[in-house]
């Protein structure tokens, strides 16, 4: 039997200025109005065995995430999160939820090298501009696990987050970014000018567009 | 679209359906009187009478002439019309007398067709003063007469705001301009040539005014005002720029040299004939119209206010367009609410980062001087023709359940009143350090 995929010919969100539409998949949807693995009520972060909180003061989202894990096998038991953001960045942590958890949990090590892609891969795409908000979650659970290793004193396995690499084929990084706009590049035209970022990687565009705010908010107010 | 609860239509500020009495006087103009109206024969002069008959119907409404009237394909070309027209125009006159570029004035809150042609007119080498609003989006006119500069070209101030629905001063701007320009006709007089007394003009967006409030350009003391069709029940692509006798302005489109050669470019004569009877059909309901909206409007906001805790009211309570409510619905993301709303067949807008091309929150709601969480949960309803009681009563049983889940999901806890970001610890740990109400994160 042949299956035709179900195309939705109905935009979800029109942007009132440029007309701009875009279209969630079924599962990004299913996720978006029954979300998984919510906390709803007050998460605690004394009740559970690693918490982290993330945000980012231009986009005004937000995500606080915890864990319980089993200190055996350090696989990743219970994931509960909140979040003050869109329907991507919803949709996006419940499915990481699902991942990190599902078939008896992932190891710690195992589940921080998932990428922003595989959770895409997983919800059936986002609209390029809202890739980004997958992001969060990543962010978030990255700090969760650098509590837990805080509270289980294991000080050496603690992520520094230096410098991140931004444009991964012209090698750019956040810092460079954040000189960029200590040098004065106030919008993503003349941090483009300096350094070219992003020309060719139209994807990372929204995440050079949120650090040049940031950091221009850092330093300018 | 229908008001029955499948499609609950309160986007009205994006745009309206066409009225059925302006389709049916347009019917004619598509097929049987489709001629050029700058043709001679028969056919042609037809059009150009239908013509001359919308823009003088146009024009009394206005209380302006007919040779003032300048039809556009839209509120946006009609805007460009204006500050380019102006900004270059003049320009050129303010070098020979030895002047700088030149100078412009706008608000703060302007629609995207104000401040990005402000901001490439500024990459040419123009100034320009973005004046800021108080805590109800109002601009003050005392912060006009100091921005006022001898090389002031243009100052443009919207009637009122897209997003908020406030009513700007314009009566009270264009007297403060006015007496600017009567001190520099006196330095004229004493023989000063390195003063131009007709600058500055003053230009106002009127797109979404025109369809409720009073348009009349004598009495707003306007010598620019720019509106369309696709706001008040008339079609889309159409716009229309009052220019007062003696204005001139450089064209953004050059032809055949219609409309006074200030718009080339063949009459768009249905689109015209429908924005003429649209506008009619407003200016004879408004009266009516906006007595009933004002009058929803203000049951809407109150009962949201009763129903769902912490709802705050952006822009000004009292001096607000009739058919717009903007509310911050603390703790929760406007895309989120949308999404969830257009799941019941409800339609409405947010100025929340998540739906817009740049993903920056929407610059009215900061420029209320709030913080970023209010702009992301900022909800606009806008009612119109169609909206009943019942459609409202309808938002406002489902709502409080959708807000009431999503605040449950949410880590934000916003009180009312507070002015700085929620949680500034989640926003440390870029590697950078965040300084909030005078804390440091890090």
């Amino acid at each position: 039997m042949e299956i035709k995929p179900k195309i939705n010919t109905d935009a979800d969100v029109i942007n009132q200025y440029t007309g701009e539409k875009w279209y969630y998949s079924d599962i990004v949807k299913d996720h978006f109005f029954h979300p998984r693995n919510l906390q709803l009520d007050d998460l605690v972060p004394e009740k559970f065995d690693a918490f982290g909180m993330v945000g980012s003061p231009a986009c005004g989202d937000m995500m606080s995430m915890g864990l319980r894990i089993d200190p055996q096998t350090e696989t990743i038991k219970e994931l509960r999160w909140k979040t003050f953001g869109c329907g991507s960045a919803i949709a996006a942590t419940s499915m990481f939820s699902v991942m990190v958890t599902e078939n008896g949990g992932m190891r710690i090590d195992d589940a921080l090298k998932i990428r922003p892609q595989h959770i895409m891969e997983r919800l059936g795409g986002l609209p390029n501009r809202k890739i980004h908000c997958s992001v969060l979650a990543d962010k978030a659970f990255r700090k969760a696990v650098n509590d837990y290793f805080r509270r289980t004193n294991q000080p050496s396995r603690i992520i520094i987050e230096g410098a991140r690499v931004i444009d991964p084929k012209l090698n750019i990084t956040d810092k460079d970014i954040e000189e960029a706009v200590l040098e004065g590049a106030m919008d993503l035209e003349s941090v483009q000018k300096k350094l070219k970022v992003g020309i060719g990687s139209p994807e990372i565009i929204t995440e050079v567009e949120q650090l040049i705010r940031f950091y221009k908010e850092k330093y300018y107010g | 679209m229908s008001s029955n609860h499948q499609e609950i239509y309160l986007d009205h500020a994006a745009t309206t359906y066409l009225d059925p009495r302006v389709k049916s006087a347009m019917d004619l103009y598509w097929e049987e009187e489709f001629g050029n109206p700058s043709s001679l024969y028969r056919t042609g002069r037809r059009a150009k009478d239908a013509l001359d008959g919308a823009r003088a119907s146009v024009a009394r409404m206005l209380n302006a002439k007919p040779d003032e009237i300048i039809f556009t394909g839209g509120g946006t070309e009609a805007i460009n019309l204006a500050i380019f027209g102006g900004a270059h125009f003049y320009s050129n006159i303010l070098k020979n007398v030895g002047m700088s570029r030149g100078h412009l004035i706008t608000s703060k809150i302007e629609h995207h067709a104000v401040l990005r042609s402000c901001e490439a007119l500024e990459k040419e080498g123009f100034e320009v003063t973005y004046l800021n609003v108080d805590e109800n989006g109002l601009v003050n006119p005392e912060d006009v007469k100091r921005a006022l500069r001898p090389d002031t070209i243009l100052v443009s101030v919207m009637y009122a705001n897209n997003e908020i629905g406030t009513i700007e001063p314009i009566e009270e701007i264009a007297q403060i301009i006015r007496e600017y320009r009567e001190e520099k006709r006196k330095l004229v007089a004493e023989g000063d040539k390195n003063v131009h007394e007709r600058l500055p003009l003053f230009h106002t967006d009127a797109c979404q005014a025109a369809g409720a409030l009073d348009v009349n350009v004598q009495k707003l003391g306007v010598d620019l005002l720019a509106f369309n069709g696709s706001k008040m029940y008339g079609p889309k692509g159409v716009g229309c720029l009052y220019v007062r006798r003696g204005v001139q302005l450089k064209p953004l489109i050059y032809g055949g040299g219609q409309e006074r050669g200030m718009r080339s470019g063949t009459e768009n004569v249905p689109g015209i004939i429908g924005f003429a009877k649209a506008f009619e059909i407003a200016h004879e309901e408004k009266e009516k119209e906006n007595k009933r909206l004002t009058k929803l409007r203000d049951y809407f906001i109150s009962e949201l206010q009763t129903r769902i805790p912490k709802v705050v009211l952006n822009g000004h309570p009292t001096r607000r367009l009739p058919n717009n409510v903007n509310v911050s619905v603390l703790d929760i993301e406007g895309e989120a609410v949308i999404l969830h709303l257009d799941s019941y067949g409800i339609a409405i807008s947010t100025g929340s980062a998540c739906t817009s091309e740049s993903l920056d929150p929407s610059h009215v709601i900061l420029a209320l001087g709030r913080p970023y969480e209010y702009a992301h949960s900022s909800l606009r309803f806008t009612l119109g023709r169609r909206t009943t009681k019942e459609d409202l009563d309808y938002v406002l049983e489902v709502l409080p359940e959708i807000v009431e889940k999503l605040r449950r999901i949410s880590p934000v806890r916003m009180e009312t009143g507070q002015t700085t970001v929620s949680h500034p610890e989640a926003f440390a740990g870029q590697g950078s350090k965040v300084k909030v109400g005078g804390k440091t994160y890090k």
